[in-house]
């Protein structure tokens, strides 16, 4: 059964139709890789399973239950984590605090529920290790390079065990050494049982970590293919419009 | 910064390259700075030996100065100015403004005086200031949260609008008959318990209370979270619109506290009660370490900075100097304040 199943679905504003019957299906454990020119409906799409907006019609499915997302926040308590292309993170605040935000350890004395440093620094610090990434868990955001700050935003989607983690370009601000980083990460994720729906421009990263792409044009699904039934060409064909559907 | 950086550590000249389980023992266990290197790069702490410097001066200036009367007399008169603080940093730690306190403080001067008069006793009398106060603050951020509207405006309007009902409901007239319980009303707002004025140690109790609301409460974390980026935190499940309102709420009573405490130190109340205040607040919490553009607070900041003005006019009328000059002194350090942390900012990003 599919993880994550949408069908049909569409998103209008106004006279503007950015997406038009879209549909597509993410099986456990399977990496998809959403390409598309800009304002090909990738981020209306994106935005859509994060929970920011509901669609003008068509229905999300998890594990075959219909879901209805109002915010953010209802996306994530069915599962679905999302790293952000610009990070949103707290710059005057540490790595550690960036990652429990929202979701802050706490310990008790009698009534009193106060932070538990100790812990989340100690969790946070696990997280990072786990990404192989330098960052501290005590060091401010503000003081951090693109490739630390990547790894505080994917670091958090990983303090609750998602089914699918969406990541909007995690590759694109960040040096060549972290990009290895990033998709190691996102195979350990697919190891471990996670969905990942990636959107990327960067064509090797697509075709290095994911198992199917799907290929977004002016508001309709153009193609969803096996990465290994594709090239790189078809995709950037399928991409300008050059190749109609395949 | 620290001195060795992520990419010093991987290419220690003469050493070969790390091992990953030796890189990930030093990220895990190092530390940006020291407790002592983080406090020193605080704006309180160089505010606080501004305030040392200026103090030993003046023990030379004059005789009077480190007498117990003149310390008594300034950490009162700067108490209702640093509770007011309080509040306002965390006001300005979500980079919003609020300008109606010093006419909050008159309404809800005048309500106390009403309630009392009226032979209510000190706690409806309390009560009555600390709902009005509540009320006030909870209309400037429910506006603010979710009408989205500017703070200045918003609180700009209330400023105006309370003291106007002030003088209504007081009728232009002055209150200095509190009741039944009026000789325990100025004992608490006017006397001292072990030599440290009542006033002073609801500031000291207060900043206690919001030093640990600040580091070890979610509420706290997530006001410095929304005043970073109110994003982000709307991304992460913080309820910003709630939060925000809280904190004018918390302005607000606070406001009312020291409305409170300062009608039970004179005695009398009138509608001109806190009249220009809110100037001298902000400029106490600015002065204390608060970033107008948001996300940065210090509990120690509000009494601090507070403190500074007050020993700024203190400083002057016992040195002899015009009066008329406090003000400019006063507007002086804060622009000196925000331009001192801007430059440490800027020798701090780049």
């Amino acid at each position: 059964m599919s993880l994550l199943e949408l069908d049909g679905i569409t998103k209008s504003f106004g006279a503007i139709h950015a997406l038009q019957g879209v549909s597509l299906s993410v099986a456990p454990g399977e990496a998809v890789g959403l390409m598309g020119d800009n304002g090909a409906g990738k981020s209306t799409l994106m935005k859509i399973i994060a929970g920011n907006f509901p669609p003008t019609s068509g229905q999300i499915r998890i594990e075959g239950r219909q879901v209805q997302f109002h915010k953010p926040i209802d996306a994530r308590q069915s599962g679905i984590e999302i790293v952000y292309q610009d990070l949103a993170l707290c710059d005057n605040l540490t790595a550690a605090a960036n990652v429990f935000l929202g979701r802050e350890l706490k310990k008790s004395f009698g009534p009193i529920r106060y932070l538990d440093y100790k812990a989340m620094y100690k969790r946070a610090a696990e997280l990072f290790a786990e990404l192989k990434s330098e960052t501290r868990p005590r060091d401010l955001v503000k003081q951090m390079s693109g490739g630390q700050r990547q790894a505080v935003a994917i670091a958090r989607t990983r303090l609750s065990d998602p089914k699918l983690v969406l990541m909007d370009e995690p590759t694109a601000a960040i040096s060549v050494r972290q990009v290895a980083e990033v998709l190691n990460l996102i195979q350990r994720l697919k190891d471990t049982g996670h969905a990942v729906i990636l959107v990327s421009h960067r064509m090797p990263d697509v075709f290095d970590v994911c198992d199917r792409v799907a290929v977004l044009r002016r508001g309709t699904k153009v193609a969803d293919k096996r990465i290994d039934q594709t090239t790189p060409e078809e995709v950037t064909g399928l991409i300008t419009g050059a190749i109609a559907s395949a | 910064m620290s001195e060795t950086t992520s990419q010093d550590l991987r290419t220690r000249p003469g050493r070969g390259p790390m091992g990953h389980a030796e890189i990930d023992e030093s990220i895990t266990t190092r530390t940006e700075t020291s407790g002592l290197q983080a406090i020193i790069r605080t704006q309180p702490f160089w505010v606080l030996m501004a305030i040392i410097v200026i103090g030993l001066v003046m023990s030379f200036v004059s005789d009077v100065f480190l007498t117990e009367r003149n310390f008594f007399n300034t950490t009162r008169n700067f108490a209702f100015f640093g509770i007011m603080a309080l509040g306002m940093s965390a006001v300005i730690c979500t980079a919003g403004i609020d300008l109606s306190v010093g006419s909050l403080m008159g309404l809800a001067g005048i309500v106390t005086g009403l309630v009392m008069q009226a032979g209510y006793g000190i706690v409806p009398g309390f009560l009555a200031c600390m709902g009005v106060a509540a009320l006030v603050g909870l209309i400037n951020g429910v506006l603010i949260a979710y009408l989205r509207m500017a703070p200045f405006v918003v609180t700009l309007g209330m400023l105006a609008m309370a003291r106007s009902v002030s003088m209504v409901i007081s009728n232009n007239k002055m209150i200095y008959d509190f009741g039944p319980d009026t000789d325990l009303y100025l004992w608490l707002g006017g006397e001292s318990v072990l030599g440290v004025p009542n006033p002073v140690w609801v500031l000291i109790v207060l900043t206690a209370v919001f030093w640990w609301v600040w580091r070890y409460s979610t509420w706290g974390r997530w006001v410095i979270a929304i005043g970073g980026n109110a994003k982000a935190a709307r991304l992460s499940g913080i309820p910003v619109e709630r939060i925000i309102v809280s904190v004018y709420v918390l302005s607000a009573m606070m406001a009312g506290l020291a409305a409170f405490l300062l009608v039970g130190w004179f005695g009398s109340v009138t509608n001109a009660l806190g009249e220009g205040y809110e100037l001298n607040v902000i400029a106490a919490s600015v002065i204390g370490g608060a970033n107008l553009m948001g996300g940065v607070v210090y509990a120690l900041g509000a009494p601090i900075g507070a403190a500074l003005m007050e020993l700024i006019r203190n400083s002057l009328l016992l040195a002899g100097i015009d009066a008329l000059w406090q003000q400019f002194f006063v507007g002086l350090f804060l622009i000196i304040a925000v331009l001192l942390e801007q430059i440490r900012n800027r020798g701090r990003s780049e």
